[in-house]
């Protein structure tokens, strides 16, 4: 035998990975070509350089500073609700982002409810719009991420260590020198370049809380080339710019991350000795618990108010979203379960190259590239919803691949062999054990994106005519139409359309699944 | 007969040489110290390890360049001989068909091969509601139905406590017997091998021995032997 059998064919799974590569540098490919270099970079573009560094950097600072003391405490302290606490830290992933800005500016907007307090002591209201704005609202996506990836980190501890420290007699400083200081040294780095590779591509959050010629990143500097001006070689340029930046970071990103961003198994408080005040702990981990649950509070609370008068475009708005959410879920099903299947029969090589493209491009700078392409032929503005869903199943694809690969290699592995030795096809393979002892994870994989679809609000901003908008863009409109009511009706239903997404896919998959 | 025909196997940084004769219709335990290549032996028959050198014969006919599916031989590893989300009668239909569905007739080949294993009404049950020994027995009647002329077992019951693995070594006895099927089993347990196996390989050295009878090979056991043996 020339090459070793292997239960499932590699073949589709390569296809499908050549797919997703042809698609994500085909619109690279757009986007160079068209790149206009003869006006070079302007005082406005190195603006936006600058901003979208000095935030990225900001928010990855305060992110992961603020996220040390939370993960210490719920490393070391066992209370009721920890574990629904920790699970709230996975939410802010699926959430919305225009849902999570509204609910920022209700409590920290100019008439939020912490300005409303301040104006009793006679203090001025803040003023979130701006860089602190947009740094504010990346802490709440990253604060969580953080805590979570510290956390995980810090229970990788062996006990054994603190048991030998606690024996030596360490006090909490010097058990922090020398066990929990080298972890961090050893952690931190990668924390902090995830962190800074996700908010270099934000571009909801600056869409809403920053612009002007001070607070505009590349993403929103691109979107406006777009919408303002249509100068497509101005777009093409700023995204070869930020396709630049993004891809350097990523690989930097990946050097450092292990990959385990979804580590179950959190659930474990570590029994320490070196006791150290409660009281630190209990104040971080409330003040983690309120800065995430305001806002989402604050939300639900001004939506049910609004949710019983919203404008009928907000329904309609949120069939589209939903329509939009199973077509993006299902294409991303269609090439990751292949590609899944292939990486476990071990052409993993390409097929993680090309799940890895996804994170290197941003939504936007695809949306340029694939606006390049389909104009010759059609009018994108037609084509707006198939591209959203195209594209918001590219940008789930690496998670969902990081969730289905280690499944797929580990039924591969422990069912492979009797497989073969029953004479059983590969497709057999696929359909009646890969795909049925799989089902947790798709449920989670299809949940999440799902979610990601239903909430992102990206490239359908460059796409979409006045008559047609997905929901996340029909209360972005809200908003800036100033009808808050509305807006928050529909944030709601965004909310509950998004978790309910997730919630049922991921339900779905691990009903009644086998051990 | 399976003829295994001046092979080399390699695996890793060792490598395995074997130049035997196992008649049909005899019952043979693979025995020698852990580490010394019975599992990889086997593994390489069944077809799931290439041979470096040599070739593998089974009555005549090459059956080294076979896929493991094709081989006239059934194997049971020892642990995951059956599928968690399939019924233990969807289990032993696997072995009947292993792409389709069932004829009738098929389907009442698999009611009495669990019947024949004492499992009768069990077929709606999935492996997480049957006992270890059950499920042993689900992957006994899927051999059953499968009908291959040699079994191969990769110490399949080391999990069961002693009196349910001698429970199921005789099981295999029976079954081999009505059935003339040649059977290869590793054991580590020089009873199993005097309770149902006549002949005696063993491997030791990076050498696979020629089958010699039970009872003289471990009445008069050669140096290698002796030691693990103790």
């Amino acid at each position: 035998m020339a090459e070793r059998a292997q239960p499932v064919s590699q073949w589709p799974g390569i296809g499908a990975a050549a797919l997703v590569a042809a698609l994500i540098l085909g619109t690279l490919a757009a986007v160079a070509a068209r790149a206009e270099t003869s006006g070079g970079f302007t005082s406005a573009d190195w603006a936006a350089l600058r901003f979208t560094l000095t935030q990225a950097t900001m928010s990855a600072f305060f992110s992961v500073a603020l996220a040390i003391p939370v993960a210490r405490a719920l490393a070391r302290r066992r209370f009721r609700g920890r574990r629904a606490l920790i699970a709230l830290l996975g939410a802010p992933f699926i959430l919305p982002v225009i849902v999570a800005i509204l609910g920022l500016l209700q409590v920290f907007g100019r008439s939020g409810w912490i300005s409303d307090i301040m104006g009793v002591f006679g203090l001025p209201p803040i003023r979130i719009y701006g860089l602190h704005g947009v740094v504010l609202a990346h802490v709440f996506f990253n604060l969580p991420l953080a805590t979570r990836l510290v956390l995980q980190a810090w229970q990788e501890i062996p006990a054994e260590r603190f048991r030998l420290a606690a024996q030596l007699g360490c006090n909490g400083m010097a058990m922090f020198r020398l066990i929990e200081m080298p972890m961090l040294k050893r952690t931190l780095p990668g924390v902090l370049a995830v962190i800074f590779a996700i908010c270099l591509t934000s571009f909801a959050v600056a869409l809403t809380l920053g612009g002007g010629p001070r607070a505009t990143t590349i993403e929103l500097a691109i979107y406006q080339a777009f919408t303002y001006d249509f100068d497509l070689g101005r777009a093409a340029l700023l995204s070869a710019l930020q396709l630049a930046l993004t891809a350097a970071t990523a690989l930097v990103a990946l050097k450092f991350s292990r990959g385990d961003g979804f580590g179950t198994g959190l659930d474990r408080a570590l029994r320490r000795w070196d006791g150290g005040l409660p009281a630190i702990d209990t104040f971080w981990i409330l003040a983690a618990a309120v800065f995430l649950m305001l806002p989402l509070a604050s939300v639900v609370i001004s939506g049910i108010a609004g949710f019983f008068d919203m404008p009928a475009i907000v329904f309609r708005a949120a069939l589209i979203s939903v329509l939009v959410a199973a077509a993006s879920t299902a294409v991303l099903l269609l090439l990751a379960l292949p590609m899944a299947t292939a990486a476990a029969s071990g052409r993993y090589g390409f097929v993680e190259l090309s799940g890895i493209l996804g994170l290197a491009a941003s939504p936007l700078v695809i949306g340029t590239g694939l606006f390049i392409l389909i104009r010759p032929i059609a009018n994108p503005t037609t084509l707006a919803l198939p591209v959203t869903a195209l594209v918001n199943a590219a940008m789930a694809l690496p998670f969902a691949l990081r969730i289905l690969v280690p499944a797929a290699q580990d039924i591969t592995a422990r069912h492979g062999r009797l497989a073969l030795s029953l004479d059983m096809g590969k497709w057999t393979f696929f359909t009646r054990v890969l795909l049925p002892r799989m089902r947790p994870q798709i449920g989670f994989a299809a949940g999440l994106g799902a979610a990601l679809s239903m909430g992102d609000l990206g490239v359908i901003a460059l796409f979409a005519d006045p008559q047609i908008a997905t929901l996340p863009l029909q209360i972005y409109r809200l908003m800036g139409a100033y009808q808050m009511q509305a807006a928050a009706g529909g944030a709601l239903l965004l909310l509950l359309l998004s978790m309910g997404a997730f919630w049922l896919l991921d339900r779905g998959g691990r009903w009644h699944a086998e051990a | 007969m399976l003829k295994l025909d001046c092979c080399v196997i390699e695996n890793g940084n060792f490598t395995l040489s074997a130049d035997i004769q196992i008649k049909v219709g005899t019952r043979v335990a693979i025995i020698g110290p852990s580490g010394a290549g019975k599992s990889t032996l086997l593994e390489t028959i069944a077809g799931f390890r290439d041979l470096k050198q040599g070739q593998i014969f089974w009555n005549g006919r090459q059956i080294s360049n076979l896929h493991p599916g094709k081989r006239p031989m059934a194997m049971l590893f020892q642990d995951g001989n059956l599928f968690p989300h399939l019924t233990a009668d969807e289990n032993v239909a696997l072995g009947l068909r292993p792409n389709g569905r069932l004829t009738k007739e098929e389907q009442t080949q698999v009611r009495s091969a669990l019947d024949r294993v004492a499992l009768h009404g069990m077929g709606e049950r999935k492996p997480s509601e049957l006992s270890g020994g059950q499920q042993s027995r689900v992957a006994l009647a899927r051999v059953l139905v499968q009908r291959r002329e040699l079994l191969i077992l990769d110490e399949p019951f080391a999990a069961l406590g002693p009196a349910l693995k001698a429970e199921m070594l005789d099981l295999v006895a029976d079954l081999v017997a009505e059935t003339k099927t040649t059977l290869l089993m590793v054991s580590h347990d020089p009873q199993d091998a005097r309770r149902i196996a006549n002949q005696t390989v063993l491997v030791a050295d990076e050498t696979v021995f020629a089958p010699t009878q039970t009872e003289e090979l471990l009445e008069n056991p050669p140096p290698s032997l002796r030691a693990y043996l103790g």
